[in-house]
């Protein structure tokens, strides 16, 4: 396929394959690179990280009852915070698989870092439908369909159940597709690295990488694979976690159009999600050449583009709701939405997920790091809303008016919830040290193919532009 | 944690108190050995001994620390050990019987009749009793006053049975002691007494019905001639007894009638409650016996309610007025004048307007004999006077109602509470015995009882719980339970009962009449003195067989007091009218759960939702809408009352319908002492209940109902938990757009039903059809040919008791979660009576709706369970399997009727009252009492289960082992579930849909039946009938909006 390498916007700066090495590497063979911001930010995850082992700790010995948790909303934080988590983790697979096999080379430089967030994010999300049941010790194995002497089996009809399925199947998929990416990459460092421990430990997950040609075709062969296999993972785990609510009959919840919303959602979210750490990690690592403003232009793009879909999707639950003629879905709608005592959740997230992002449409705001961030915040916030306006909103009322209840979380749903935001930078910042956070191959490549591009086509070669939109 | 024995070598205690001990049992051997062993457990030192952790160190501080080194190493071996227990530890052994008790069989349990007392009158319960254990109360149907239904506070007796906070030794000014202690302090000062023919002596008791005990005080009062008894019951009957004397002449009870009752009038009687009629449950099966309607035929008697505060009765009315207590006498005159009762001036001003009033007094002359007015226990004497001539005029006497001589003993022969104040002031008492009363909590605040008190020179308490009174007498004994001890009681209608024991005292406690009869000298057991009783009464010409025959009924068969025939002279002039004024009216009322305070150490009663506010484990001040406004207060806010005696802090709770003239304020709450979930408090921002002491406000010249107390607004609110919130008005009919036909409570008047049931009825058939056409599967869904378990709810004659609600807790080992996480709403109880409004704020209609689970045939819950923990039986239940639940709570989400319950902590073993154990020194067992209470064929669920309602799937297994024994079906009726056998009003049916003949599938057939949210396609097997009203169509005012 014929394409224009925008070289000028993907990679900018004076850049060889060495400095690249040099550049990318040195984050983790330099590891005085890594100055008080780092220290800053790892203990704020370490912190975080305690919190969320003194939560899990004290809800096991306690039990869910510390949570807010109640009859009839039986699901609150723990169930919100799982969606929000997943959702968060959608923006790495798409950007390493979905971009892959469209050949966007200009996701080579962000690809590891969203893989990445995308692990990390799943870990936080898988241990909630584990710590949410009420026995988790036995949770988790009656949720696997083993062979037993009582020949029971778990309900293949129940959500739950395809849950289980979904999210283990998509952390596996992402931790080897993740690691296979990784390979050539550990080979680099270990050839780079000076350090004897740190040879040795980077040599270990390099496999014996040499570089040959019948190395590289086959993680080619094997690459492409996993992105084929990740690919529908995109789609279908997100709308397996929407049949959650999408198959029950909760006022509410019971909405046909949640699948696409919830995929469009977890993009969405995990486009902010992504742009929330890479704009200050490329700030603090200089990493600006290769993650350039172009690269947040881009995601800007997608985020608003996500934005749309899901905007739509509000629209459409309304109008279904009036369209069912179902006077439950009606009331939840009108009286547990755009009033009542939780309209205040309703409408800060048809602010934050409807409203800001319009600025996209603005180049300006695009290029304007602080306007991004402030976006991004409202993007993630916004998408905590709408699980929260989904999850627990739908329960406390629905179909007899004498079981509506109130719902208030307490301080362990608070900490359990800031604790896993805590463990995700913790595992965020030890990536940033200790693996290489951009595709140091996949980015020689791009240049490979800026550079012969370049030469091929010298005399049509545009002026160099600094980074603005074409 | 106790010290045990001698051979814990590290305890081993080199002390005098040891050593004296040995002493004793020295040059002693054989029998002679272990009964001075015996002996020495008794006595105090030795008690003392036992019960100190670390002897004869004041505290632990006075162990060196390598003793206290070598006792936490020797704990943590130990601990250590006890893990092991089983592998090489010697295990408890289990045996089974050696010689079988009579008719026992393991796992099966024997039903025995007694009676429980509230307030002094019986009620006939049988007790369930598992291998010697009683773990249920129901009622028996022989009896009067139950009819095979039970209140709920009657059934949680069996809990106060097990309560571990109970007395169970004799204290002797805040230090064990012994009842041999006990007897021989107490001779010599009786003795002096003697001398003097018992002027000291003053004997205080409540209620007391009990023949024998009355003839136990009957003697100890011929022993010591001037010595006094008196009675005091905090929420007493003796207006009623006032109110006969003034118009009949002497103190009568009235026993009503309202199955002849075609038009009734309730003045301020609340006659559906428990708390405030002892005939309750027989007037309430009475009086919906005559609202029944079939098919589209029927009657229905008409209820006219003047209330000051909200209750059952104006729940269940056709029409309502509130108003002030005080106004009540108005009332009662003006229908005395209307009714031509000479003298009466009838002009008071009074809530109803004359049309209205003109239209009910026609009602009740058009009924004239099947007519009924009947007055509020609390009301002052006049109003019961009045009412007497009422129902006299309209010849009620001798059809709805009849009069009996007093069943309470105490009417004729004792003395008033305040008599006894005076006397202990005046220093003229020396020996102040009392038997479960409470003065020092509840009496008047004028009397300043406890200041009384502390004159008397001798104080004795025996009582269940070492409360307020307890705490500060010389000598407290402890009282046996109804379930451990013989006795015997009386009923509303005079109808003797025989109380046996179901178990061995748990305490070493005795029954008031052993009490009593020891003061008079006569030392032996209970059995003894009640069969001694009765040899001497007379039972009948075989008194063996009489007596057998008693015991196995539970009642004496012809005991109920005969009617005395009397006649109604009133002298006008004698009536006291009560001053009605112009501020906010305080009524006091027993709280309908606790009642008086006495059940305050009752979890389940405590945790029981009030009928109309919901509220658990507070009490409040409750007050009208429009008053709310007025004062400027709103829900959870905090206020002080203000009195001339004391002043306290209350919260508001606002509820609809009621009297804008009036507040209420339940008494009972806010205790010092007597147990530990009486005592909750709500300090340290801690939300755990408890309320506030009302008695504090409570003076002897306003018992019932006060104007002049201040209210002033706190700054701050305060949490109070119930279990269903505030709906709007008409919540029942959530109309968004129109074309919205939600209708959750289906009501109609009877005069519509009458006329237009069929097409009523049609069109419901209709949307039904329409609802079934929309379904994808087939009609019939369930193959099986065997049974198909079906619930009919009849909402028409469901008056809100909560009886249902107590049984099913009971029935079903449900735990009680406490206030806080009520307040988060997870409270357990299986079955929910849920409350709607309608109409208007100031005077809405009330229905009640029992909602469990319906069993849905179709259920949402069963395919989202990850785990197939709930499923459907081929007999149409939904079941739960607790060992298989990993507690997702997807199908509590998914369940539209949110009738499921979720343990989401350990609430089967995180109460307070758990931790508690006795501890049986005789044998170094320690029992966990509460767990003594659990029903064996329930499991007993965990902390991260789901549980619901099965509907009692215990005893259909049980009916279905019975049926196949005796190869045949289960017959109809033969499974009768908690809910059903509990309820007063029978309003719940059960049983076999599939077979046509049944009661239940000839209720569901109704026309009025209908399904919970049918439009959801649920097929639940739970239906409810719609609920029918009989207003008066000459008054306008009731409407129903149908």
């Amino acid at each position: 396929m014929a394409y224009k390498p925008l070289n000028d916007v993907m990679i900018t700066g004076d850049q060889t394959y060495a400095t690249m090495d040099d550049r990318i590497g040195a984050l983790v063979l330099n590891q005085r690179i890594h100055k008080r911001n780092w220290w800053i930010m790892f203990t704020l995850g370490l912190m975080g990280a305690g919190m969320m082992a003194t939560s899990i700790s004290w809800l096991l010995y306690r039990g869910i009852g510390i949570w807010g948790n109640n009859v009839p909303v039986a699901w609150a934080f723990d169930i919100v915070n799982f969606v929000w988590w997943i959702g968060i983790g959608h923006a790495g697979t798409l950007i390493s698989a979905i971009l892959l096999l469209l050949r966007q080379q200009w996701r080579n430089s962000i690809n590891r870092f969203a893989e990445a967030m995308t692990i990390f994010a799943v870990m936080c999300a898988g241990m909630y439908p584990l710590l949410h049941t009420g026995r988790p010790w036995v949770a988790i194995y009656w949720l696997f369909p083993f062979p037993n002497i009582m020949g029971v089996w778990p309900n293949f009809r129940s959500p739950l159940m395809w849950d289980v399925f979904a999210v283990s199947t998509y952390f596996s998929v992402s931790l080897l597709f993740w690691f296979i990416g990784l390979v050539p990459d550990f080979a680099t460092l270990r050839d780079k690295a000076k350090n004897r421990y740190a040879k040795v430990a980077l040599a270990l997950p390099a496999l014996g990488w040499r570089g040959s040609a019948k190395h590289w075709h086959r993680y080619e062969q094997a690459y492409l694979i996993l992105a084929g296999i990740s690919t529908p993972l995109v789609l279908s785990v997100h709308t397996i976690v929407s049949y959650d609510f999408a198959s029950s009959i909760v006022p509410g919840w019971n909405v046909t159009v949640f699948p696409p919303y919830f995929v469009a959602g977890a993009v969405f979210a995990g486009f902010a999600m992504v742009m929330t750490f890479a704009i200050p990690i490329r700030k603090i690592y200089k990493l600006e050449d290769y993650i350039t403003a172009r690269h947040i232009d881009w995601m800007c793009k997608i985020t608003l583009a996500t934005g749309l879909i899901v905007f739509y999707g509000y629209i459409l639950e309304i109008f279904y709701a009036w369209y069912s003629a179902s006077p439950f879905e009606w009331d939840m709608t009108f009286n547990r939405r755009f009033t009542g005592p939780y309209a205040w959740a309703y409408w800060a997230l048809i602010f934050c997920n409807g409203i800001a992002p319009q600025a996209f449409w603005i180049p300006w705001c695009r290029r304007n790091l602080t306007v991004v961030m402030l976006i991004c915040q409202f993007v993630s916030i916004g998408m905590w809303l709408e699980r929260f306006v989904i999850i627990p909103m739908s329960l406390t009322a629905n179909f007899l008016p004498a079981s509506n209840k109130m719902y208030y979380p307490t301080f362990w749903d608070f900490a359990m919830f800031g604790g896993t935001i805590g463990f995700f930078i913790f595992l965020m910042f030890l990536f940033v040290r200790f693996l290489p956070i951009i595709n140091i191959f996949e980015m020689k490549d791009l240049l490979y193919k800026i550079q012969t591009w370049a030469k091929k086509h010298d005399s049509e070669r545009e002026p160099v532009a600094t980074g603005g939109d074409h | 944690m106790q010290n045990t024995t001698s051979t814990n070598e590290p305890i081993e205690p080199n002390t005098t108190a040891v050593e004296e001990m040995r002493e004793q049992i020295q040059g002693k051997t054989g029998k002679a050995y272990w009964r001075s062993l015996e002996e020495l457990s008794d006595t105090p030192k030795f008690q003392k001994w036992m019960d100190d952790e670390f002897p004869n160190r004041s505290s632990i501080m006075q162990i060196n620390r390598r003793d206290l080194l070598k006792f936490m190493g020797a704990s943590f071996a130990l601990a250590g050990l006890a893990g092991c227990r089983g592998m090489f530890l010697p295990q408890d052994k289990v045996v089974p019987y050696v010689k079988a008790p009579e008719e026992m069989v393991p796992g099966k349990p024997l039903f025995y009749a007694t009676s429980v007392m509230l307030a002094g009158y019986a009620t006939g319960v049988l007790v369930e009793q598992h291998e010697g254990r009683p773990i249920k109360l129901e009622g028996n149907p022989e009896h009067p006053a139950s009819l095979g239904a039970l209140d709920a506070i009657s059934q949680s007796e069996i809990l106060n049975l097990y309560d571990p906070d109970r007395a169970n030794i004799v204290i002797n000014t805040s230090s064990p002691s012994t009842w041999d202690s006990f007897s021989k302090a107490i001779k010599p000062v009786l003795d002096a007494q003697k001398a003097k023919g018992g002027a000291g002596v003053r004997l205080l008791t409540g209620t007391v019905t009990s023949p024998s005990l009355l003839d136990a005080i009957n003697r100890f009062l011929a022993i010591y001639p001037s010595a006094k008894w008196h009675v005091w019951e905090p929420v007493g009957r003796s207006n009623v007894a006032e109110g006969a004397k003034l118009a009949l002449g002497k103190a009568l009870d009235t026993v009503y009638n309202f199955k002849d009752a075609k038009v009734i009038v309730s003045l301020d009687s609340d006659f559906l409650s428990p708390t405030a009629n002892p005939g309750s449950i027989r007037y309430a099966r009475e009086f919906t016996g005559g609202r029944r309607v079939t098919g589209y035929k029927g009657e229905m008697n008409r209820l006219y309610a003047f209330e000051s505060s909200p209750g059952l009765v104006g729940a269940m009315a056709d029409h309502r007025w509130p108003c002030k207590a005080a106004e009540i006498f108005g009332v009662a005159s003006a229908i005395a004048a209307a009714l031509g009762v000479t003298g009466i001036d009838g002009s008071a001003k009074i809530p109803a307007e004359s049309a209205e009033m003109l239209a009910l007094v026609k009602d009740l002359q058009a009924a004239g004999s099947s007519a009924l007015v009947i007055a509020g226990d609390h009301q002052p004497a006049s109003v019961h006077a009045l009412v007497h001539a009422i129902n006299a005029k309209l010849g009620a006497v001798g059809r709805t109602l009849q009069y009996i001589s007093p069943v309470d003993g105490g009417v004729e022969k004792a003395s008033d509470l305040q008599s006894l104040v005076g006397d202990l002031n005046s220093g003229s008492v020396d020996v102040l015995c009392m038997i479960e009363v409470n003065p020092v909590f509840d009496a008047p605040t004028d009397w300043k009882f406890a200041e009384a008190m502390a004159k008397a020179k001798t104080k004795i308490r025996l009582g269940i719980h070492e409360n307020e009174t307890g705490l500060l007498v010389d000598w407290h004994l402890p009282l046996t339970h109804s379930l451990e001890s013989w006795g015997d009681a009386r009923a509303f209608d005079g109808t003797v009962s025989i109380v046996q024991p179901l178990i061995a005292p748990l305490n070493d406690g005795r029954s008031s009449l052993e009490f009593v009869s020891f003061l008079a000298g006569r030392l032996k057991s209970g059995y003894d003195l009640v069969r001694e009783y009765w040899k001497i009464a007379g039972l009948g010409a075989d008194y063996e067989k009489a007596w057998r025959t008693a015991v196995h009924d539970g009642i004496l068969k012809g005991s109920a007091s005969p009617p005395v025939a009397t006649t109604v002279s009133l002298n006008p002039s004698s009536l006291v009218s009560p001053k009605v004024g112009s501020s906010l009216e305080f009524n006091f009322r027993p709280d309908p759960s606790i009642y008086d305070g006495r059940y305050a150490n009752n979890g389940w009663l405590q945790e029981l939702p009030n009928p109309l506010s919901k509220l658990t484990w507070d009490n409040v001040l409750m007050i009208s809408p429009a008053k709310a406004k007025e004062l400027g207060v709103v829900d959870d806010d905090l206020v002080e009352i203000r009195s001339k005696t004391g002043k306290v802090k209350a919260v508001v709770f606002i509820q609809p319908g009621h009297p804008t003239t009036t507040a209420t304020i339940s008494l009972g709450y806010g205790r010092t002492a007597g147990g530990v979930v009486a005592t909750v408090t709500n300090e340290n921002g801690k939300m755990e209940g408890g309320g506030f002491n009302a008695y504090l406000l409570r003076t002897s010249d306003a018992m019932y109902f006060t104007e002049g107390f201040e209210v002033a607004k706190l700054s701050g609110q305060f949490d109070l938990a119930t279990t269903q919130g505030h709906q709007p008005l008409e919540g029942n009919k959530v109309s968004q757009f129109p074309g919205d036909h939600r209708e959750i409570i289906l009501d109609y008047t009877l005069e519509k039903w009458l006329a237009e049931g069929e097409a009523i009825h049609k069109e419901l058939e209709e949307s039904s059809e329409k609802y079934k056409k929309q379904n994808l599967y087939p009609e019939e869904i369930f193959e099986f040919k065997g049974a198909q378990w079906a619930m009919t709810i009849d909402m028409n004659t469901c008056v809100g008791c909560n009886a249902c609600v107590t049984a099913c807790q009971a029935e079903n080992n449900i735990p009680v979660v406490g206030k806080s996480q009520v307040g988060r709403h997870r409270e357990m109880h299986w079955i929910r009576i849920d409350r709607y409004y309608s109409g208007s704020e100031e005077n809405p209609q009330v229905n009640w709706q029992p909602v469990m689970c319906v069993q849905c045939e179709k259920a949402p819950c069963e395919p989202v369970c990850p785990v197939a923990a709930t499923v459907h039986s081929h007999e149409g239940l939904n079941q739960m399997t607790y060992n298989r639940c990993v507690g997702t709570r997807y199908c509590s989400n998914n369940c539209p009727y949110k009738v499921r319950r979720f343990n989401y902590l350990n609430y089967t073993d995180n109460q307070k009252q758990f931790d508690v154990r006795i501890d049986d020194t005789k044998t170094n067992v320690r029992i966990p009492l509460l767990k003594m209470l659990n029903n064996p064929d329930v499991t007993v669920r965990g902390r991260g289960i789901m549980e619901k309602c099965t509907y009692c799937v215990q005893r259909i297994n049980d009916a279905r082992i019975e049926s196949k024994k005796q190869n045949r079906e289960i017959k109809d009726g033969e499974v009768i579930t908690a809910c059903q056998q509990a309820c007063p009003t029978q309003s719940i049916i059960f049983g076999n849909e599939a077979d046509k003949t049944s009661q239940v599938a000839r209720w569901r057939k109704d026309p009025r039946g209908y399904l919970l949210l049918e439009e959801l396609q649920t097929r639940p097997r739970t239906s409810h009938l719609a609920k029918l009203r009989n207003p008066n169509p000459e008054i306008k005012t009731a409407e129903v909006t149908h």
